[in-house]
């Protein structure tokens, strides 16, 4: 940069050319694979296609594929997904990091234990709970009985959402873990100490000084556990296959599982993927129109 | 809001922490008058944060009692101590307005809120920040984040107020300032103050009465001005004082094995003093002459008037010191002789 | 008189009963935590179809059911796909990421603030919307099964560009100007000082980057059809379907495809703790 350059305009321009060749890989990749896709899908979502061609409906077919009862079910049943695993694994993941934050003998162990999750993929987690809930040779079944065993957790429409949703906690308690006590970390240690000597107790303080100060790293899990409920489709897949009787067919799974009208269907699979866009954007909206108020940032 | 007497009195007794085996505080005997302003001076590390927190319960004593106003405190949780703590980072919750800081303490013991609101302003006014209630401490300067932590403190009433360095993070001019009000303040409210500093400048204008630490012991108690005329120690007689006291190796003022320390102000250049000096350095200040030099292997610093003759760098002068304001101290303990 | 009972500060120390209901309470969430992964080992030393008897304490322990499950499963080549295929676009991530980063910290251009806020904005595209299109692109291509086909279309993220940028956003401006005065031209302050400064953030990156590509599922469950080019998640996926008979081969399989992650993290806990959080905590 020694180079005295006259003209503004020239100097302004100086760095495009290497700006250009700076961008160009993650542009190219960005722009091919994330960018056209999404507006491709959006045109291909009012198609049917079979497997050699495609044939065009009409945009009526977004507003009929959100009609239908199998989206609507998927979206109530991706819905409750949500509304189960985020505030657990959001209350577990905080409590545990809280209550492991103290210097309590072996807090080390504890830690590493509840931090281990984070190393399972979900096919690993998935499998290990399918035969852990499996009525025949799940231990867990075993020990418990009943409808553990008759027709089992996983096969029974009433508890079949609650087993996909306790394997998907155990699975996010790592992450969530990790990120807690990270922001935990950063908590100025006086805060704490001027609520105590002000006569403030454990709760108190908790409610005063840790959960404001924590509040951005609460709002990052909570929209990362979201995200992952609403685009959950391993846990299913392996799980329940969206059974029994559809009743853990969350939208991801409708747009690519098994044995559904999307299969084969890519036009189809775009409508839905596209419609689920629209949703996360929504729900993207509310949580930050939402949570954002209450989230304090910085000093 | 005055106090009936001896309410504020702190007193502790035998204080000694330890943390993991390395000892903070040995042996600790101190007096607070009530309604005092003591100063707990002394460099870093010297254990007068930790005998603070001990105060105000913070801390734990490994041995000894904490007394305030009569009451032996060493179990009682801080709230019921009647202190209150103003922290050297002010510890505000960046979160909350500046009333809501303020109105904290009373919030946790369950005042209502309009009395809490009442209070709080009252605490606000008193320190001129009645128009920035409704702001968040993000939104304040220095000077006024530390007014806040003030406040906080004050709405409590509390019998003794525990300050740990406020003003080592506000600007020079700022905290010129700021002494004087914590002065005012201090006979305002009739409650008793424990400051902690490591300036000795704080400490002489501000204090009733010091105490001088240094690891982990109390070297010396008194009034600003018996301190810096009669230094308990060397250490003392060189951290009390801007240019410090010289120390003069033994033999070279009068006779005999003893350290002999002079102030700047009390040594003169004469012609036939018994001192000799080679000059290294001469600061004309203006309203002050400041001569620097070697006495023996010592830095030795004289202060003269402002228009006396400017010796030349590399020569040799002489220096006498008055008799009666020589300070002598032990070769072996460093401690005051008194003849 | 009353002695500190540890030489936690006050405030620190509790006491007594709260103590012990802590310890209780931590104890079995952590057992309940632990106890899939301990059935999991136990099931994968034992013989392929006995699940039910002694799930806790065996008294046989035999490492062929392992052996079964890497060769049945595939699990060999399994592995090496997804090494592969995770080391590619780890190494393209940081590189893509490293050099866009670089450009919106560093370079002035027209219109930069645009189109940083255009590369930012496809990290609202959630991926399921984009697999459709994605599988038929890599049909016309023809890399179906294939290590193009997995990798391509991760070889950038705007997430790592993000996090570089917020790393190269706190080297001073007078680094840049001194190494402009010493002579140092872009390139040569992105090789000399800017990379070497950032390195924990990379390194986080590239923990964060390579544990996303091994754990994808529902992507290469697209475009493999051929089990020769299953990763570890879909041949996992296969010897679920397959060993239905033998559930101790299918979770002695689990504990394979686990153990190289569970490895990796030991040795990197503290780049996955900063890549984890980097969105959490501002700057």
């Amino acid at each position: 940069m020694s180079k005295r350059v006259g003209r503004p305009a020239a100097r302004r321009w100086r760095d495009f050319g290497l700006a250009v060749a700076m961008l160009a890989p993650s542009g190219v990749i960005l722009g091919m694979f994330v960018i056209y896709p999404l507006v491709k899908a959006i045109f291909l979502g009012r198609q049917r296609c079979g497997v050699t061609s495609c044939r065009t409906t009409s945009w009526h077919q977004y507003v009929d594929a959100f009609r239908s009862n199998e989206f609507q079910d998927a979206l109530i049943v991706t819905i409750k997904y949500a509304l189960i695993t985020v505030p657990i694994g959001l209350a577990l993941g905080v409590g545990l990091a809280v209550l492991a934050d103290k210097y309590i003998k072996g807090v080390g162990i504890f830690r590493t234990i509840f931090s281990s999750t984070v190393a399972t993929s979900v096919a690993v987690a998935s499998v290990m709970w399918f035969f852990l809930l499996n009525p025949n040779v799940g231990v867990i079944a075993d020990w418990l009985g009943g409808t553990a065993k008759t027709p089992g957790f996983l096969q029974d429409p009433g508890t079949a959402l609650w087993a996909v949703s306790a394997s998907s906690i155990w699975a996010n308690l790592g992450f969530t873990f990790i990120v807690v006590t990270a922001g935990l970390q950063s908590v100025p240690k006086d805060l704490y100490e001027s609520a105590y000597v002000d006569g403030a107790n454990g709760f108190t303080r908790f409610t005063n000084v840790t959960l404001p100060m924590i509040s951005p790293v609460l709002l990052f899990v909570t929209v990362v556990l979201t995200a992952r409920a609403f685009e959950g489709f391993g846990e299913i897949d392996l799980l329940t296959e969206g059974g029994p009787k559809a009743k853990t067919t969350t939208l991801t799974y409708l747009a690519y599982g098994r044995g559904l009208p999307t299969s084969g269907d890519d036009g189809l699979r775009a409508t839905v993927t596209v419609l689920l866009f629209f949703v996360l954007l929504v729900l993207a909206l509310i949580q930050f129109r939402g949570l954002e108020k209450r989230v304090h940032y910085g000093n | 809001m005055a106090y009936p007497a001896n309410v504020a009195q702190v007193q502790l007794d035998k204080i000694t922490k330890q943390f993991d085996g390395v000892t903070a505080v040995e042996d600790i005997d101190l007096e607070i008058a009530d309604r005092e302003f003591m100063i707990l001076l002394g460099p870093s590390g010297c254990g007068k944060s930790t005998l603070l927190r001990m105060i105000a319960g913070l801390e734990d004593p490994t041995e000894g009692t904490v007394t305030i106003g009569g009451r032996v405190v060493n179990d009682i949780l801080p709230k019921d101590r009647d202190v209150a703590m103003v922290f050297q980072s002010y510890a505000l919750y960046p979160h909350k307005t500046v009333q809501a800081n303020i109105e904290f303490p009373l919030k946790v013991r369950g005042i209502d809120k309009v009395e809490r609101a009442k209070a709080a302003q009252v605490a606000a006014d008193s320190l001129g920040l009645g128009e920035y209630m409704q702001r968040k401490p993000g939104a304040l300067s220095g000077g006024q984040r530390q007014r806040v932590a003030l406040a906080r403190a004050i709405v409590r009433n509390p019998a003794v107020f525990c300050m740990d360095e406020p003003l080592s993070n506000l600007d020079a001019k700022l905290r010129g300032e700021t002494r004087a009000e914590l002065i005012a303040l201090h006979q305002r409210l009739e409650s008793t103050f424990i400051y902690v500093t490591h300036d000795q400048v704080e400490a002489m204008t501000m204090g009733s009465r010091i105490a001088v630490m240094s690891r982990g012991h109390i070297e010396q108690v008194g009034t600003p001005q018996q301190v810096y005329d009669r230094p308990a120690s060397v250490f003392i007689a060189q951290f009390v004082g801007t240019p410090p006291m010289n120390i003069l190796p033994a033999g070279s003022v009068e006779p005999g094995e003893h350290l002999v320390g002079v102030r700047p102000e009390h040594l003169r250049i004469t012609a036939d003093g018994p001192i000799s000096m080679v000059v290294t350095l001469v600061e004309q200040l203006g309203h002050e002459l400041l001569v620097t030099g070697m006495v023996g292997e010592s830095r030795v610093v004289v202060r003269e008037a402002a228009h006396a003759a400017m010796p030349a760098i590399g020569s040799t002068v002489h220096l006498d010191a008055e008799v009666a304001m020589r300070h002598r101290f032990s070769a072996l303990t460093e401690r005051r002789i008194d003849v | 008189m009353a002695t500190s009972s540890s030489g936690l500060p006050a405030i620190d120390q509790i006491r007594g009963g709260r103590k012990f209901g802590r310890y209780v309470f931590l104890t079995v969430t952590a057992a309940i935590v632990l106890f899939p992964i301990y059935v999991m080992i136990v099931g994968a030393l034992k013989p392929g179809s006995k699940v039910l008897d002694q799930p806790l304490l065996p008294n046989h322990l035999t490492f062929g059911t392992l052996s079964d499950a890497w060769h049945d499963g595939k699990l060999g080549r399994a592995l090496v796909n997804s090494a592969i295929v995770s080391i590619i676009v780890t190494l393209a991530q940081l590189i893509t990421s490293v050099l866009a980063a670089y450009a919106f910290v560093f370079l002035r251009f027209p219109g930069r603030t645009i189109v940083f806020a255009l590369f930012l904005a496809t990290l609202l595209v959630p991926l399921e919307a984009t697999l459709t299109v994605n599988r038929r692109t890599m049909q016309s291509f023809g890399w179906i099964n294939s290590y193009q086909g997995l990798a391509v279309p991760f070889l950038a993220t705007a997430f790592g560009i993000f996090m570089i940028r917020q790393v190269f956003l706190t080297i001073p401006k007078e680094m840049r100007e001194a190494a402009s005065m010493d002579g140092l031209g872009h390139i040569g302050f992105l090789r000399e000082v800017a990379v070497p400064l950032s390195r924990p953030t990379i390194g986080a990156l590239a923990l964060f980057a390579f544990l996303t590509s091994w754990n994808q599922y529902l992507w290469p469950v697209l475009i493999t059809t051929d089990e020769d080019y299953n990763t570890v998640q879909t041949g996992l996926k296969a010897l679920k379907s397959a060993g239905i008979g033998q559930p101790n081969l299918v979770i002695a399989g689990t504990v394979i495809v686990a153990l190289p992650i569970f490895v990796m993290l030991i040795s990197f806990q503290r780049q996955l703790v900063r890549g984890l959080t980097a969105g959490a905590v501002k700057g």
